[in-house]
Parts: structure tokens; sequence; C-alpha cells
């Protein structure tokens, strides 16, 4: 199937031996400019950090399933819920989203590679040792508790807990470095990522005529650009603070602790968006090949997400209700999170709308992608409630705020990974991965996810606080937390059998072909694994489905798009 | 597959244009800077008036000779980017030339009163709220000024060494977006430190 009329790249030479080789391949995967091989690089890199995160939430919930349990101590449980949430959301969130991005973009837009392949290569390895700066904390890190502290001041990092007097030594400042590494090579992937969207695209992909995905994408890395530079430099402001005696969030000299506080917000909500805009690319790209229909409302779908993305750049201080606002503010930040829930909506029913009268496949991938619709819907009423400040201040740091957003980023964000990965593996690798795991996989995972994250709702309401190490037996927790306990355990079964699933077929698993879920976008079109230049022949697209209009020349697209 | 490719109805319009991947690139990396800038403003206009001790922003002079110097290196810079436009690489290497002597102008007039600020008027970073703010706030942007110097003389040593020619104009242009952008921002840090914090 690869294009004939031109050579492919590669050694002509005799076999060498087989360290040689070893050297050779590797070396390859280090020097390699290809958006393929960076795009897997981050997705592998993703995938062995969501273990390690993974294996943190379980270390967490073993401590939390029995009251005054003694698996870990506190400082152990500080820096465990520290590491978990910064390496879920910039080790395993960013990195594989940005992975997947750099796979798919320059495929469905039938580009060649992306815009600056060198930029591209730097910004991974950025991420990279940024990830292994955070983690060799774990060694060299020196901190109240002596060497060997990871930072232990949670994802958040609020002043004046990182201030000298609290935070002695300089594992805060591993935490400030490595967020620093990898923010800059998040914005140089941004940059990539737009640049390659805008400037990159084949003839007749116009910007209306572009996937879902490549939409989404282009939303998310603008978004990007204004979100992950405030939280870079309020870093450097933790860093002059801590280094070169700084005042900015220094109370005793006039700063202000909540100044941090907006600034991190100011980062963190948006990063929320960033996260969970590309689970909805892969949704809506996912839900109309299995539903076998086109998309419902595009353009919408387009508003939408920039819509969203414009919407939650004024709505950082629903963090903050409990901090003490002006009741002006409390207002304006309460309306204004509300209103998200309008694109959202919008978004959700579109997707109900493409799988109404479809013809529904439940392949993996699509299991994945509805179980993703339900559990995003009530992670968005959850949201609502809680942004009606007086509900937030009965519930603000409780475990139903941890249920909240772990519906959306398990139950959205990390169901739509799973999904993309079930979808967009054979293309990858060129092999299927076996749905008999994919099931169980799926299966599991969900049970294991409501067993654990419904429940953390009811804690939650009965009181009970986020990041403590444990709790005492009177408080009538008990059996809860004994549930949430079991349901983790189940979920970290179901990843479990996902990683040899990935294994196994890799090694073993079904031949792909070109094309095995008879889907529209242009990746579908080039050999699997596609070859290093991606297409014989640059493409020449006339709709939004350039498959479909191959496939069924007699009923184009074209006809009946604008 | 090429095959299949061919059987697309062929897309009509020759007049395919995309933009510029490095003027998007670099549009992008304003849009970032912008952010970033954006935050240090932000917290030098919050802690306005909120040192507990020591100097206060009347001890500065404002400094209109470098902003003069800075402001009209952006004029040389665009007077560079039509002379290589044009061709005419001896006009361009002196304009460029020029601004970079202008940039270095306002890079030494930033050490000057720095070194004024810290040796008579005894204002250091760790002094008070005010010395914080105002070294990160300008010393963010004489980084970014020095940054664009070392790609300037960068680009200077290499026309000198005959290495550039007219078919690189476009690069030279998007290089050119990043000075104006600092520039530009200048405007914005001299505007809230010397005029409105003062």
């Amino acid at each position: 199937m690869a294009d004939h009329t031109l050579p492919i790249p590669g050694a002509i030479t005799a076999a060498p031996s087989r360290g040689a080789a070893l050297l050779e391949w590797l070396h390859g995967w280090v020097v390699t400019v290809d958006h393929k091989r960076l795009g897997i690089l981050y997705v592998v890199y993703a995938i062995f950090f969501l273990l390690v995160a993974g294996a943190e939430a379980l270390a967490m919930r073993i401590q939390l399933a029995i009251p005054g349990n003694h698996f870990v101590g506190p400082e152990t449980y500080n820096e465990l819920f520290t590491m978990h949430g910064t390496t879920m959301v910039f080790l395993v969130g960013m990195p594989i989203l940005f992975g997947f991005a750099n796979y798919l973009v320059p495929l469905m837009v039938g580009a060649r590679d992306m815009a600056f392949p060198r930029l591209n290569a730097f910004s991974f390895w950025l991420t990279a040792f940024g990830g292994l700066l955070l983690y060799f904390s774990f060694i060299g890190g020196f901190g109240l508790y002596g060497m060997g502290n990871a930072p232990d001041v949670g994802w958040f990092a609020y002043a004046p807990l990182t201030a000298k007097a609290f935070s002695p030594g300089h594992n805060t400042d591993y935490w400030a470095l490595s967020l620093i590494v990898m923010g800059f090579g998040t914005l140089g992937t941004a940059i990539n990522i737009i640049a390659t969207t805008l400037s990159m695209r084949c003839r007749g992909m116009t910007l209306f005529r572009m996937p879902l995905f490549v939409w989404l994408m282009l939303v998310v890395s603008g978004l990007t650009l204004i979100t992950i530079t405030p939280l870079t430099a309020a870093q450097i402001m933790l860093l002059i603070d801590r280094y070169v005696g700084g005042h900015f969030f220094d109370t005793q000299s006039g700063g202000s602790a909540v100044v941090w506080i907006h600034f991190f917000w100011i980062f963190g909500h948006p990063e929320v968006y960033v996260l969970v805009m590309p689970a909805f690319g892969i949704a809506s790209e996912i839900i109309p090949v299995f539903s076998r229909k086109a998309i419902f409302g595009y353009p919408a779908m387009v508003a939408a997400s920039v819509g969203i993305a414009f919407v939650s750049l004024g709505v950082w201080a629903h963090h903050m209700f409990t901090v003490g606002m002006t009741s002006v503010g409390n207002a304006f930040f309460v309306l204004s999170t509300m209103m998200v829930g309008i694109p959202t909506g919008i978004k959700i029913f579109n997707w109900l709308a493409t799988m109404w009268g479809g013809k529904i496949r439940f392949a993996t991938p699509m299991l994945f992608a509805t179980g993703f619709l339900f559990q995003f819907l009530i992670a968005g009423l959850t949201g609502i409630m809680l942004s009606v400040a007086p509900w937030d201040w009965q519930l603000h740091n409780s475990y139903f705020v941890i249920a909240h957003f772990h519906y959306v980023l398990v139950g959205g964000i990390v169901f739509c990974i799973f999904a993309a990965i079930y979808y967009w593996y054979p293309k990858a690798t060129g092999r299927m991965l076996s749905e008999t795991l994919g099931h169980w996989h799926f299966w599991l995972f969900l049970i294991g996810f409501h067993i654990t994250f419904d429940t953390m709702h009811l804690v939650g309401i009965l009181g009970m606080p986020r990041s403590i190490y444990t709790y005492e037996a009177d408080r009538g927790w008990n059996t809860l937390n004994m549930i949430i306990s079991a349901g983790g355990m189940i979920q970290g079964i179901a990843v479990l059998i996902f990683a040899w699933n990935l294994i196994d077929s890799f090694l073993h698993g079904k031949e792909a072909g070109n094309d095995p879920w008879d889907a529209w976008t242009l990746e579908w079109s080039t050999p699997s694994p596609p070859p290093a230049y991606n297409f014989g022949a640059d493409p020449v697209v006339r709709s939004r489905r350039p498959l479909w209009d191959l496939k069924h020349p007699n009923d184009p697209d074209w006809k009946y798009e604008q | 597959m090429s095959a299949i490719q061919n059987s697309i109805p062929i897309f009509a319009d020759e007049n395919w244009r995309l933009p510029s991947r490095g003027r998007v690139g670099m549009f992008s990396l304003i849009i970032g800077e912008s952010a970033i800038f954006t935050i240090f403003v932000v917290a030098y206009i919050y802690y306005i008036g909120r040192s507990v001790s020591g100097p206060t922003p009347q001890i500065l002079d404002i400094p209109i000779f470098n902003t003069v110097c800075l402001l009209s290196s952006s004029l040389t810079i665009w007077l560079a980017e039509h002379a290589i436009e044009r061709g005419c690489m001896h006009a361009f290497a002196a304009w460029w030339a020029l601004t970079m002597a202008l940039g270095i102008v306002f890079i030494a007039g930033t050490a000057q009163e720095w070194t004024r600020l810290i040796l008579h008027e005894g204002l250091t970073i760790r002094t008070n709220l005010f010395g914080t703010t105002f070294y990160s706030l300008v010393g963010l942007h004489a980084t970014h000024v020095v940054v664009g110097l070392i790609m300037l003389s960068l680009v200077l040593l290499f026309t000198l060494l005959g290495r550039v020619e007219q078919r690189h104009a476009e690069r030279i242009q998007v290089l050119s977006l990043y000075w104006h952008f600092v520039d530009a921002v200048w405007v914005v840090v001299f505007t809230v430190v010397y005029i409105v914090g003062r």
C-alpha cells in the first residue's frame, strides 16, 4: 500500500550486529524530529507516569482505607498527594494530549510534519527532563524531613507554605523549576500546533473542513499560550522570593498570599479546559465514526469550543469563594462559572444527536466514549452545584470537590484518553488492540470508577476534608472509605490489564490494515504505521470527510456541505 | 494509494494561500510572552504603595533618553526590513547595526540606573516590596532586550560574513516582530513604572 513513486528511507547495508542495531534504534528515537515518533514518545512517557501516579493514588487509598492506619506517615502522605496531583496534570494529562496532537494534527490536515519539527523535539525533551527533575526530588530533594523529601506543599502550593521559613531546603524548588521547564516545553508545542494548523494545511483543507480534533487542539493551544505562561510568571516570582529574598508573597513585608492564589488559579482553571478540550476532540472523532453518521452541528461545536475557551478565562476565582471576596466578586464568578454550562451543554447535545438514529457499533473506543458522555455530564452538574458560592462554602476542600474534579479528570478525560488509544493504536502500530481485553478493561474500570468516585461524593457531604492522612474511627466515614479504596484497586487492576493489552497486542495483535474502523479523516488513508513522509502525494480535500468522498464517489459530502 | 488520491476531484482553487508559519509562530510566542508580562505588570500595580519600609518610587528618574533610543530602534529595524526586501544589503547592515547600537545604549542606560539605585539609593531586590516588583518587572523586560540583542548580533555577524541575502527577508521580518514586541512592552512598562507608579 505504500506509495511506489517515492523510495522508503531506511538502511540498505548489510545487517549490523544485534547490539549495534539496538544502539542504532535507540539513537533513532533520541534524535528524531518526526512528529509521529515524538507523538509516540509523549504517549509512552505519559502512560509510564500514569502508572506511577496511579500507584501513588493507591498508596493514599490504602492509607485511608481504615481509620488510624499506619501504612504511610503524614510526611509521606503530603508528598504522595502533591506528587500525584502534579504528575497527573503535568506529566500525564498534558503530555498525552499533546502527544496525540503531535501524532494526529499533521496527518489530519494532510501535512508532511509539524511546522517546526526541531522545536517539536526540543519541546518533548524539555517536558521529559522536567518530569525527571521532578521525580529526582525523591532522591536528591532536601526538605523539612531531610534528604529524599519530594515536594509536599500540595499541587497548588499556596503561600506562605512555600516560603523559605515553612519549606526549608529545596524540595519546593524542584517543584517550581520542573514546572517552569515543562511550561516552556508546553509553550513550544502550543506554538507548533497553532502554526501547523494555520500554515500547513493541504489544499482544500479550509478551516471549516478541519476535523474537530484539529479545531479543538487549535483552541487548546491558543488557550495554552495565555494559561501556562501566568504559571511560569508566578513560579519565577516564587523563586525570586525563595532565592534572592523578594517579597511577592511575603505578608510580613506587605506582600500578599492571596495574590499567589489568584495567579495560580488564573493558570489552574483554564488548565482544566486545556486538558478537557482535547478529550472533546477525541470524542468528536470517535462518536461519529462508531455511530456511522457525520458529526451533528459542526459549526456549533466549533463555536462552543471557542466559547468555552473565552469563558474559562473569567472563572478562576470560583476556587476562592472561601478565601473571602466581595459579594460582587462572588456573584460575578458564580455567574461566569455557570455560563460554562451553556457551550458545554451544546456539545453534549450534539454528541447525543450524532448518536441518535445512528447505527452504533460498541467497539472498545465507543464504549469509552459513551462512558465519557454520561460521566462528563454528572461532572458538569456537580460543577454547577459547586459554582454556587454558599454551597461551595459548605463543601470547599472536602471530598465532594475531590469527587467532582476526579469525575472530570478520570470520568471525562481519562476515559477519552483510553478511547483514543484503542482508536488510534492500530494506526500507530499496525496492530489492533485485543477487544476481549479491551472489554475487560472497560467494564472493570467503569465499575471501579463508579465505586470510588460516586462514594467519594458521600464522604465529602459527610464532612471529610481533603489532604488529611488519616481520620478517627467515630466519624462515620469508615465503611465508605473502605468502599472507595476497594474501587481504587479495581481501577488499578483494569489499568494493568490495559498495560498488558498494549504490550501483548504490539507483539501478537491482529493486523490492522489502513482503515480498520471504516473512518473518514485523512490519517486513515495512510498505511499503518504511516511512512515517515506521511502522504505519497499531497492530499486534496473537498469536504470534512475526505475518505467518505473517496469511498462513496456517487454520494460525496462536498455536494451537501456549505 | 496515490491512485485513490488522484481520483479526488481536483480542488479548483489555484490561489491556495496559507499564512507564513514563521509569522504565525512568532505571533503565538508574542501572545504567550504578553501573558507573562501581564502577570508581572498586575503584580507591580497591585503592590504600588504597599511597601512597609524603605525607598519609594519617588527616587526613580524618568529615563527619557533611553526610551527615545529604544523606540527609535523600532524605526531603524523597520528601515532594515525594507532594505533587505529591496536587496540593498549595505543599507540593511547599516540599519541593523544602528538598531543594535540603540539597543545597547538602552541596556547601558538601565545598567547606569540600577547602579545608582543600588549604590546611592540603597534599593535592592530584597530591600522592600517596591524593590522586588521594580527589579523583576524592569529586569524581565531587560532580559528580553538582551535576548533580542543576542539574536540581532547573530544576524549582524552572518550579514558581515555575507551569508544573509535578500531571500532571507521573511526570516528577518519574523525576528523583527520580536524586537517590535520588546519595544511595545517598554511602552507599557514605562507607563506603569515611571508615570502611573511614580
